[in-house]
């Protein structure tokens, strides 16, 4: 479906707390995911599969590897002549970078405005989902809805303002709790995904500027559900939504899974990423390479099972990585031996080292470390 | 004012490549695929602009789309500039009627007003069919030097091979004395590689002269160099000695892709200083199962291998199936393996299909007439059926039955 009267709106930066290390020198939406690919990249090739031409990307800190990955938008298709890619860098009004989704949304409410398009879907990046945002937005206008909010079933996401839904008939949201620190539990919560009119989104924003409020979940979402009509969308393909280290381990983990793999990087609907040239991966004389998933550019000489290798690894004879994550650039030296380890970009390993963590436990290495 | 251009590139991609038989059906030579995941043509392009020169005039003819779509507006190459940039120049018509590009020197002629647009000092004439990493900015600086009107880049052929190329005798300062095309007996080993510079103004004037001339056959080897040696202008020979291979046939296309996994070829393609860029639709990263066995291979991205791979090059969105064995083999993209499938000395083009338990191409050491063997070769899409069997050296240009042996 041509969706070109859909404005695209993508946070890069809600919940980078919640994988502090991995986004100590970057923004939520560029955290390197599954050998090539940033967080961003989902949110944003769901739009343009969809048709959608137009993208707001809102900024708040660290956002240079963020703008460096982006560029002109010309991966995405979005280096256009009308319309494309937008960077927002935070806006404000002499009050300091903005705190909340809410705020974050009257810094830009001008370019919103400005926007010539009918509808908006706002999109968070803390979430792995390749998912036909086409559907999603004629199940909007099928249901005659005001918003409609994609939601999963299971485990809440240990992160703060999730919603956790109750429906009625028809996906049909009764009820919306809001909790403002994490819960346990499972149920039906919020990916945050969302479709409203942009008209509609104008005035909510300005509705909660005149009310003084903060929290675009609990206040415009939670308060409105009796006034408007608020359906739930179920996201029928795989999905996980990022809330901590662990999680971030295993969402990348689930690449080995073969049917997880397939609806992640399904080959109709492809993610899009930079380009970087990278020469295909050379496995060596006496290599062993099981159960990975293997970027290109990649060296291997020693042993590599059940790991994922960004782009131009090296993993030197003799050495033995189980279990890990690797990314760009890193060395791993000859005899050296990685269990459940992430690994940050250009990261050297020296031989002999050996570094083990758990499945459940991953030990996570800096960005530029040499152990 | 715009900023002047000092040297363009005439990439002579027209050709057919008809030695590479199904491989070039329909496709120009230049776009057959090569080492993974790159285009004969990536090699001279990125030289080109990993040498700065950032004109680029593309010359096609035979079955342009493929190429045209491939090259699109440069950007994979970073050439769709504002000044110059890659430039598609197919034959078109004039007052006097419409005109092939009857041979390479004809094609360069055929496009003096675009050069004449830019008004270059100096022209490099590249042909889009071989694989090097050369500097043509160290290449000019010596044509500069030498106070050259024509460079010819020069390279040592074991004494064996030296009667398939274009051979030249040089003095001490680098002076080329004499020219041999491709003689039984050779007396020199230096081959021309087929890249030229050329000061433009002096191309231009011979170019002229050549299309004037009767009987000419407008090549460049033939034709245009000896007229200018002739003529007593000054010509030199610029010496190269890194990896450079004329991927003109069957085996040598296998051969310049198995280089890459051949330390001692010095074909290095992961030297970040000297990228060779290419066009590709983004792939995920490859997927190695816990029954697959790699050695020795180049595997590339969106790839999904369960079986044993060994001393072959696998191109993009390629499947191996379980029990599938691919040894000293080339796999184009999307090509596929099926179970229990064999393909060794062989290249498979792009989107073929190996049902499984056929056996694709021989070993040498086991043919029993050496002489007769060589690489097989599976034509793009097509389909080998179950337990069907190709032999060494065949050829297939359609699909093959179940059972059947060709």
């Amino acid at each position: 479906m041509r969706a070109n009267n859909v404005l695209g709106i993508l946070y890069t930066d809600t919940y980078s707390e919640c994988i502090s290390d991995l986004t100590a020198l970057r923004t939520m939406g560029s955290v390197p995911y599954g050998g090539r690919y940033r967080f961003v990249d989902f949110a944003l090739s769901n739009m343009v599969n969809c048709g959608i031409s137009k993208v707001g990307v809102v900024t708040k800190s660290n956002y240079r590897s963020l703008m460096d990955h982006l560029g002109t938008g010309k991966p995405w298709d979005l280096s256009r002549k009308n319309e494309g890619l937008f960077m927002l860098p935070p806006f404000n009004r002499g009050m300091g970078a903005y705190t909340n989704r809410l705020d974050a949304l009257r810094g830009i409410m001008e370019f919103i405005h400005m926007s010539k398009e009918e509808y908006v879907v706002l999109c968070d990046t803390n979430i792995v989902c390749n998912m036909d945002f086409g559907k999603l937005i004629e199940y909007h206008m099928a249901k005659n809805a005001d918003i409609t909010i994609c939601y999963k079933e299971g485990r809440y996401p240990q992160l703060a303002n999730v919603m956790h839904f109750k429906f009625g008939e028809d996906d049909k949201i009764r009820k919306v709790a809001v909790p403002p620190v994490a819960e346990e539990g499972e149920g039906a919560y919020g990916v945050n995904y969302l479709v409203m009119r942009k008209s509609l989104l104008e005035r909510l924003v300005n509705q909660a500027t005149a009310g003084d409020y903060d929290v675009f979940e609990k206040e415009v979402i939670m308060k409105n559900v009796e006034k408007l009509n608020i359906y739930g969308y179920k996201i029928d393909t795989y999905c996980s939504v990022i809330d901590s280290v662990q999680s971030y381990f295993d969402t990348s983990m689930d690449l080995l899974d073969p049917a997880k793999r397939e609806q992640i990087f399904d080959r109709e609907s492809p993610v899009y990423t930079k380009v970087n040239d990278d020469m295909p991966s050379i496995y060596g004389i006496g290599s062993s390479t099981k159960n990975s998933y293997i970027a290109d550019g990649c060296k291997i000489e020693g042993t590599v099972e059940n790991s994922i290798l960004f782009r131009g690894v090296h993993v030197a004879k003799g050495a033995v990585v189980k279990n890990s994550i690797i990314m760009q650039s890193c060395y791993i030296g000859e005899d050296a031996d990685l269990n459940c380890v992430i690994m940050d970009k250009h990261g050297v390993i020296r031989p002999r080292k050996n570094i083990s963590g758990d499945t459940t436990y991953p030990i996570y290495i800096g960005k530029n470390i040499t152990i | 004012m715009a900023r002047k251009t000092e040297c363009l590139a005439m990439l002579l991609a027209g050709g057919q490549g008809s030695r590479l038989g199904i491989l070039t059906k329909n496709v120009a030579k230049p776009a057959v695929p090569y080492g993974g995941k790159y285009r004969i043509i990536d090699f001279p392009l990125s030289n080109c602009v990993n040498s700065g020169i950032d004109t680029v005039g593309v010359l096609t003819q035979y079955q342009p789309l493929e190429l045209n779509d491939y090259i699109g507006n440069g950007q994979a190459w970073d050439l769709d500039r504002a000044n110059g940039g890659v430039h598609i120049l197919s034959p078109y018509q004039q007052i006097k009627g419409t005109d092939w590009y009857r041979g390479t020197a004809n094609a360069i002629y055929q496009n003096i007003n675009f050069i004449d647009r830019y008004n270059p000092e100096y022209v490099a004439v590249l042909s889009g069919d071989h694989i090097y990493k050369m500097d043509y900015s160290e290449m000019l600086k010596f044509h500069k030097e030498k106070d050259a009107a024509c460079t010819i880049a020069m390279l040592e052929v074991p004494w064996e091979e030296a009667s398939r190329f274009g051979l030249m005798f040089v003095d001490d300062d680098g002076k080329i004395t004499a020219f041999e095309e491709k003689p039984k007996n050779p007396k020199s080993n230096k081959a021309s590689m087929g890249v030229y510079m050329f000061t433009w103004s002096k191309l231009r004037e011979y170019l002229i002269a050549d299309e004037e001339k009767e009987g000419s056959s407008n090549d460049f080897g033939k034709d245009v160099i000896p007229a200018m040696h002739t003529a007593g202008e000054r010509m030199y020979a610029f010496p190269f000695d890194g990896y450079w291979k004329d991927v003109g046939t069957i085996d040598s296309l296998w051969e310049a892709n198995l280089d890459m996994l051949n330390p001692v070829a010095n074909i290095d393609l992961s030297d970040t200083s000297w990228k060779i860029y290419s066009n590709n639709p983004v792939t995920p990263p490859q997927y190695i199962s816990d029954k697959a066995q790699v050695q020795n291979s180049l595997v590339t991205g969106g790839s999904h291998i369960e079986g044993e791979i060994d001393y072959s090059v696998l191109f993009s969105n390629v499947i191996v199936e379980e029990g599938a064995q691919v040894k000293y083999s080339i796999v184009m993209p999307g090509a596929k393996i099926e179970k229990g499938a064999k393909v060794q000395y062989a290249m498979v083009a792009e989107n073929a299909v190996i049902r499984s338990g056929a056996v694709v191409g021989e070993d040498p050491e086991e043919v029993e007439n050496r002489d007769e063997w060589g690489v097989a070769v599976v034509g793009p899409a097509l389909t080998i059926g179950e337990k069907a069997k190709v032999k060494a050296k065949t050829m297939v240009v359609e699909d093959v039955e179940g059972g059947a042996t060709v």
